[in-house]
């Protein structure tokens, strides 16, 4: 039994932790936010330099970590700094359907990935879809026909139709990695492919729009978007267990990003209650504020032990993978609300401005139970996952 | 015991529904349903259309030109109000300074102040907060000093609501510094045009500019615009603060936010079925609707005392503070129903002339839920609040 973080990961933690204090502050952040584009190309770059990107991947793939804790070491710290930029989706989701299903061509895409040079987006969520991973309406013809089977493979055109929602990091994508059905019902597991776009490929249009927490997104429409066959990501029919494996991932490193802008609203607000006076005295000295001051503490390891049992079981087979990770996100998505409402309480107006840190964090916080279903859906599926 | 509506009250009801179906302007309920926000202009446009009929005013007395509604008339039109979403009107001139000129005001400030707040021609802000004065409101500091036939003022107001569209502001302000600070208070209406005076908006986190910081750099105010006696600003305010406490609960606004919660949830897919039928989901909902029947009544029950004489007590803090986390709640529900709709920033999912971004209902409703986080701080946080209530029950 060691909960220490290996010597590699403290080195990491640490690095991150004074490269974030120093230039990711408040201020610098607000500013990207307002931005036309929503990220810094500059602070990307830097941190691909500090390895945030390449320890997200194993040696194997070219880079140096991968594992769970490794996720969760680089995404407590951006959680901490309120960080925008598109790591998850980025790395996590793109370059992780890449490095799982990409032949060495797609591959090179991964190489430029690490190194900071190249943006990906998962389009993968339709207007109707809600958090439902298996139900996907875009569709895919190739060489005018539907259905799967494996002499599709060898076709020369695939023609894709359909919309994607809420597609983050859209814009910046130079290629967008598009589900569709190939084959089977609505939401079935089996028959959805994956496709790699170009960006600005024919009948691809965006909508971009910025999102309420940082960053921006866009609404994608694929009319007749017709690409060659080896824009073909993976066998045909097969695209839902990379899927799924891809946004356990991701999960996991919401669950570490929330778990760091919790650090951050609670250390806050002990500053805050220190040093705020009314009454002739700091608030913290009041009972009533003290002991919910404890609780958010409280909650707060509890939602430590969470993200690591989520971590920890990442590499394990789905079904026990799957259960730890509902567990950690409906415990992280109940905790997540009581941290940000609290602190905001507790701090009072001032937590309500765009210009205090805790506004920020707090969104980061509430807004990351919207990706990859919030914290009632991951009870439903703990609770069926429960009952197999 | 009975529950029910006498039939004048339900009369009353019908002439409300009545009036607002034909006069409240669908551009000005769409921009409270849709939660687009309402420009100057709007609040006045819609003020303007209830003075022509007599209801701007429901507390004021018939010879002031108010509606001189009890208090079961006053909650049946803010149901219905909420219900049409209306707007509200704005408190500041009407619920607050509106009652404080009436009982403690000068002849000549009634006669001057009072129309003006009906015509529209003043919009007031209430110079209360300061930086280091929020829930200790008693330890302001703004000073008003005596030079002559006027008062110097000097210091800070924060979280002035709406600042930006006013031209009056009332203030609390220290007129002498070396007794108990709740005995060198003084209550004073400063005109915003005076110079010196300077209003800086405060950005929220939804993006809205709907506070402001006002700064006052020797600020000269006539004598005559001192309200009652000097030093005596604080039993004034404490006044105005239960007015400012009529309609807490906001059952209306909980009803209409439910049943619009209501609306999107059945429309919202969850799992090829609708969202509404979600067991989980609608366990929730049960449960924020079964509080707010409860409330409702608990609302009328000290409605119907206030509207017998009696003064309500700390019935209306618990009304508030049970009041905010209902509809904080619904906040919440409505925010999750919407799923990944709730992450496109508000300006731009409701943007004027483009589609909105998914369905039309999903713009607004995560800026409602950060903004309405407001609800259990401004006016007496929640904590103040229970400090009230335990303080009087236990006779502390």
């Amino acid at each position: 039994m060691n909960f220490e973080l290996t010597e590699e990961r403290q080195m990491l933690q640490d690095t991150l932790r004074r490269y974030l204090s120093d230039r990711y502050t408040t201020a610098t952040r607000n500013a990207i936010i307002d931005s036309d584009t929503g990220m810094s190309d500059e602070i990307w770059t830097e941190l691909a330099e500090l390895g945030v990107i390449g320890a997200l991947f194993t040696e194997e793939q070219g880079g140096f970590g991968g594992a769970g804790f490794d996720i969760t070491t680089v995404f407590e710290e951006l959680g901490r700094a309120g960080v925008v930029e598109p790591f998850l989706d980025t790395a996590i989701l793109g370059g992780g359907l890449i490095a799982a299903l990409g032949d060495d061509t797609q591959k090179q895409l991964l190489d430029e990935v690490i190194a900071g040079g190249a943006h990906l987006a998962l389009a993968h969520g339709e207007p109707t879809s809600r958090y439902d991973l298996s139900r996907v309406e875009t569709t895919v013809v190739q060489n005018g026909t539907t259905g799967g089977g494996a002499d599709v493979q060898n076709g020369e055109n695939i023609v894709l139709n359909g919309r994607k929602a809420v597609v983050v990091n859209a814009e910046a994508a130079g290629h967008l990695i598009v589900s569709a059905r190939e084959s089977g019902a609505a939401d079935d597991p089996a028959g959805i492919s994956l496709f790699l776009v170009p960006a600005g490929t024919p009948g691809l249009s965006l909508r971009g729009y910025p999102l309420f927490s940082g960053g921006r997104a866009a609404e994608v429409t694929l009319d007749n978007v017709t690409l060659p066959a080896s824009a073909r990501l993976g066998l045909a029919n097969k695209g839902f267990a990379a899927l799924a494996d891809v946004v356990a991932r991701a999960d996991v490193a919401l669950v570490a990003e929330v778990m760091g802008a919790m650090e951050t609203a609670t250390e806050l607000t002990r500053d805050y209650l220190m040093t705020r006076k009314q009454f002739g005295r700091p608030i913290g000295t009041f009972q009533a504020l003290a002991h919910r001051y404890s609780d958010l503490l409280i909650e707060l390891e509890q939602a430590r032990s969470a993200v690591i049992n989520a971590a920890g079981h990442l590499d394990k087979p789905s079904e026990i993978r799957d259960l730890q990770v509902s567990a950690a996100r409906n415990l992280i998505g109940r905790v997540g609300r009581h941290v940000a409402e609290e602190t905001i309480q507790m701090h009072g107006g001032i937590a309500m401005t765009q210009e205090y840190e805790l506004a920020h964090i707090a969104k980061r916080i509430t807004l990351a139970d919207h990706r990859f279903g919030d914290t009632d859906y991951h009870l439903e599926r703990f609770i069926d996952l429960s009952a197999a | 015991m009975d529950l029910s509506y006498t039939p004048e009250e339900e009369a009353f009801r019908e002439e409300v529904r009545g009036f607002l179906a034909e006069n409240l302007p669908k551009e000005i309920s769409d921009a409270i349903k849709y939660g687009t926000g309402l420009g100057k202009d709007g609040y006045l446009r819609w003020q303007a259309i209830l003075n022509e009929k007599g209801w701007l005013a429901p507390n004021w007395p018939a010879e002031y030109g108010g509606a001189e509604w009890n208090a079961v008339q006053k909650h049946i039109y803010e149901e219905e109000a909420a219900a049409a979403h209306a707007p509200r009107t704005v408190a500041f001139g009407l619920a607050m300074l509106g009652p404080v000129l009436m009982q403690f005001g000068s002849q000549a400030q009634k006669d001057y102040y009072l129309p003006r707040i009906l015509s529209g021609e003043d919009w007031w802000c209430q110079g209360y907060s300061e930086p280091g004065a929020g829930s200790d409101l008693a330890s302001l500091k703004t000073r008003a000093v005596r030079d002559g036939d006027h008062y110097v003022v000097n210091g800070q107001k924060t979280w002035t609501t709406l600042g930006q569209h006013a031209n009056k502001i009332f203030c609390l302000v220290r007129t002498d510094p070396d007794v108990k600070q709740q005995e060198g208070i003084s209550f004073l209406l400063i005109d915003m045009d005076t110079p010196g005076i300077e209003v800086r908006p405060i950005i929220l986190l939804d993006g809205t500019p709907e506070v402001n910081e006002v700064f006052f750099d020797n600020v000269r105010v006539p004598v005559e615009n001192l309200v009652g006696e000097e030093n005596k600003g604080w039993t004034y305010a404490k006044y105005l603060l239960t007015h400012e406490r009529t309609n807490i609960a906001g059952v209306g606004y909980s009803r209409a936010g439910l049943e619009s919660l209501k609306r999107i949830a059945r429309i919202e897919q969850s799992g090829g079925r609708p969202l509404i039928e979600n067991p989980h989901f609608a366990a929730r909902l049960a449960k924020v609707e079964i509080d707010l029947m409860a409330m409702a009544t608990t609302n009328l029950r000290i409605i119907s005392r206030a509207a017998a004489g009696q003064a309500p007590g700390v019935e209306s803090s618990m009304l508030k503070v049970k009041g905010t986390i209902i509809r904080q709640e619904i906040n919440d529900l409505t925010r999750r129903a919407v799923g990944p709709y709730a992450m496109p920033f508000a300006s731009e999912a409701v943007a004027g002339d483009n589609d909105p971004i998914g369905p039309d209902y999903a713009g607004p409703v995560t800026s409602q839920y950060f903004n309405n986080r407001k609800l259990s701080i401004f006016g007496g946080s929640n904590e103040i609040q229970r400090g009230i209530i335990s303080k009087v029950k236990m006779g502390g």
